[in-house]
């Protein structure tokens, strides 16, 4: 196991820079998911790490090492492909083998370790099986035992779970948070979904056009998305974001002419920012439902059981709220809503950056 | 109103018991298809089976041209057996498809290797290897004739040039020069076929499974034994079944470059057989050759079909 730093490193196809300069440091025995959008850099990286792509600028260290100029075989870390790049002629038992037959490990030793690696993922019984001939979640499982056999210092999983349905994506989602409890070996992990990374990392690092928009806790990054981007990014449904200005009262919303202004109350006003145009970001979920509440018109009504989404429109500006109440209003009709003040957010409506109240 | 209801079982019953070959149709696809099937079916019986079947039944007989011929059993397989010149092109004719298939395998391989790699001026590279293919056979085979020409070899002269040799060479006169010379111009206009398939079994190897295996610690060359060799089999079992198929019936070039000489020294089977044939009239014992090839493409097909099926892993199966 070792700890992996990611200091300034920058990539570049050509002229056309992808990755603009990211600094990571990763724990020993941490799970850090790297989440963002499409082409955002996060998979790049990832290969970078693995030395499948060589680095343009920057350093990365794996342990007190280097490696930018070590080949990948040498970075002692193991892989998981979202395709999971089983090699379709081996079977389950021998993909597993693959890396240990080259280094010539003793047939004892191999047998041992895929053993091993075979219980902990539950394949004992498809060793012999050929890949063609397993379901997804079980390919899946045979890509993480190639990895576990090798016992790398560092695991590197490009996007594993975006080939599988849903259910078994949530399952497979609790299937590695364990493998990692039980195992602690460094973990770096790219997805781009936001609900994966917020039930497994240890850290996220929200990536975006090329560069670290924030780092941090999942929740640290719930509770306080440092911008715009994150605000809207992590979390689901996505956060509210109003355009407006902040007042003495609150926070007045500008839904454009022949609406009414709408001033919601916010929590801690920043000093002297009165007049000033900001974003006011607020959850779905922490909306609240009250009497002495704002005026807002039910568009959608989505029942979901445990609780109810309803989009709404207040002031000209849509948005999405999360009751825990069961809501039997229908479209048209009006309900009174208020935010909880202890959770609202402002951003600079210039910069999109977080104003600390 | 009242009509129709008695008139309406006297409509359905007759149709019931005489239903035409167009009702038919409509109703059974099995039916159909097997109409679908019938004009393939008799091109394939009239153009590949009846010759085959013919040409079986000739060499049972002593057919010259002009003159039909009687049953006479197994008396031009006897002849054979004792014509030294028809087991010189038995010779010749292993000799050339083992050796110029190996060849072809080798050299096309190694060029499908290296097309897959991201070289400047890929489609155009692409697109030169594929020349000898596209060339009519009796061209290039004419082309190869004149730089094998014993006088204005254009080899001899560039080696005369340099100083390596002082006389030409004697490319098509000597016994195993021509055998050689016919095997390379073989291998040439055969390379291109294998390479172009053998890319294209490359290029379904996803490129993952090579990174997969970079990070699993395979070096170059243990990439290529363990997982693009393996991969590439099938195709390989395919394309050097064709290849051995289409060499071993080889007679465009052979005939266009020495028609069977020096000496019988480069004839194939089945340019012997048109020899006797078609030259000498003596079409009984032409079939005869012919028909002496069939076991050893059998045995071809066989060994192709054979190293297709071992292949477990591609089969899928079941999941018991």
């Amino acid at each position: 196991m070792a700890s992996v730093q990611i200091a300034d490193v920058r990539k570049a196809y050509g002229t056309t820079q992808v990755i603009h300069g990211v600094d990571i440091d990763i724990d020993d025995g941490e799970f850090v998911i790297l989440v963002g959008p499409s082409g955002c850099g996060k998979s790049t990286l990832l290969r970078m790490i693995a030395g499948l792509e060589n680095i343009s600028g920057g350093e990365i260290r794996i342990g007190p090492r280097v490696v930018n100029d070590v080949p990948p075989k040498e970075r002692d870390i193991a892989m998981v492909f979202q395709n999971y790049a089983l090699y379709p002629h081996m079977t389950v038992a021998a993909n597993m083998a693959f890396s240990m037959k080259l280094r010539k490990a003793p047939k004892a030793e191999i047998d041992e370790r895929v053993g091993k690696a075979a219980g902990i993922l539950g394949l004992d019984k498809l060793l012999d099986r050929y890949p063609r001939q397993l379901s997804g979640g079980q390919r899946q499982r045979v890509a993480m035992g190639r990895a576990i056999v090798r016992d790398p210092q560092v695991f590197l999983f490009d996007e594993p779970l975006s080939n599988l349905d849903a259910k078994l994506r949530v399952q497979m989602r609790t299937e590695i948070k364990e493998l990692h409890q039980r195992l602690k070996t460094t973990t770096v992990y790219v997805t781009h979904d936001q609900i994966e990374a917020m039930t497994m990392a240890d850290k996220i690092v929200v990536m975006h056009d090329g560069i670290v928009e924030q780092m941090g806790a999942p929740l640290e990054l719930y509770d306080r998305p440092a911008n715009l981007f994150v605000a809207a990014f992590i979390g689901s449904p996505s956060m509210n974001l109003l355009k407006g200005t902040i007042t003495a009262g609150g926070f007045e919303t500008d839904g454009g002419a022949g609406q009414p202004k709408v001033v919601w109350p916010i929590g801690n006003r920043p000093a002297g920012s009165d007049g000033k145009a900001a974003v006011f970001g607020i959850r779905p979920e922490h909306i609240q439902l009250d009497d002495n509440g704002l005026q807002a018109e039910v568009v959608v009504v989505e029942p979901m059981g445990s609780e109810t989404q309803v989009v709404v429109r207040c002031g000209g500006q849509s948005l999405t709220c999360v009751f825990r109440e069961r809501i039997m209003a229908k479209p048209g009709e009006f309900i009174r809503i208020t935010p909880d003040t202890n959770v609202t957010h402002l951003f600079d409506a210039g910069t999109g950056k977080r104003i600390v109240t | 109103m009242a009509n129709s209801a008695i008139e309406m079982p006297a409509r359905l019953t007759p149709a019931r018991s005489e239903r035409t070959a167009w009702q038919k149709l409509k109703v059974s696809s099995g039916w159909l298809g097997f109409w679908y099937m019938m004009p393939a079916a008799a091109i394939l019986i009239l153009f590949l089976a009846y010759p085959l079947g013919l040409g079986v039944w000739l060499s049972f007989t002593d057919t010259k041209i002009g003159r039909a011929g009687v049953f006479i059993g197994l008396e031009n397989y006897i002849w054979l057996w004792e014509d030294r010149v028809f087991w010189t092109s038995v010779f010749n004719t292993i000799l050339y498809t083992t050796v110029a298939s190996a060849a072809k395998f080798v050299i096309g391989l190694y060029l499908a290797l290296l097309l897959n790699k991201h070289l400047p001026f890929k489609a155009l590279i692409r697109a030169a290897v594929l020349i000898p293919f596209i060339v009519p056979t009796v061209l290039s085979a004419i082309a190869f004739w004149w730089i094998y020409d014993a006088q204005f070899s254009i080899i001899s002269w560039s080696l005369r040039q340099l100083g390596w040799i002082d006389y030409n060479i004697n490319f098509l006169g000597d016994v195993w020069n021509a055998r050689w010379s016919t095997i390379f111009a073989n291998v040439w206009r055969g390379v291109p076929f294998i390479a172009i398939t053998l890319l294209a079994g490359l290029q379904t190897v996803s490129p993952s499974l090579y990174e997969a295996a970079t990070l699993d610690g395979a070096t170059p060359w243990q990439r290529f034994r363990h997982i693009t060799y393996p991969l590439l089999t099938p195709i390989i079992a395919v394309v050097m079944t064709f290849s051995v198929l289409f060499t071993f019936t080889d007679f465009q070039l052979i005939w266009a470059l020495t028609r069977g000489g020096p000496v019988n020294a480069t004839h194939l089977m089945a340019t012997l057989s048109y020899q006797r044939a078609i030259i000498a009239g003596q079409l009984g014992e032409g079939a005869a050759i012919s028909t002496a090839m069939i076991p050893f493409l059998l045995a071809a097909i066989g060994i192709a079909w054979y190293g297709l099926q071992t292949r477990k892993w591609q089969q899928g199966g079941s999941n018991e």
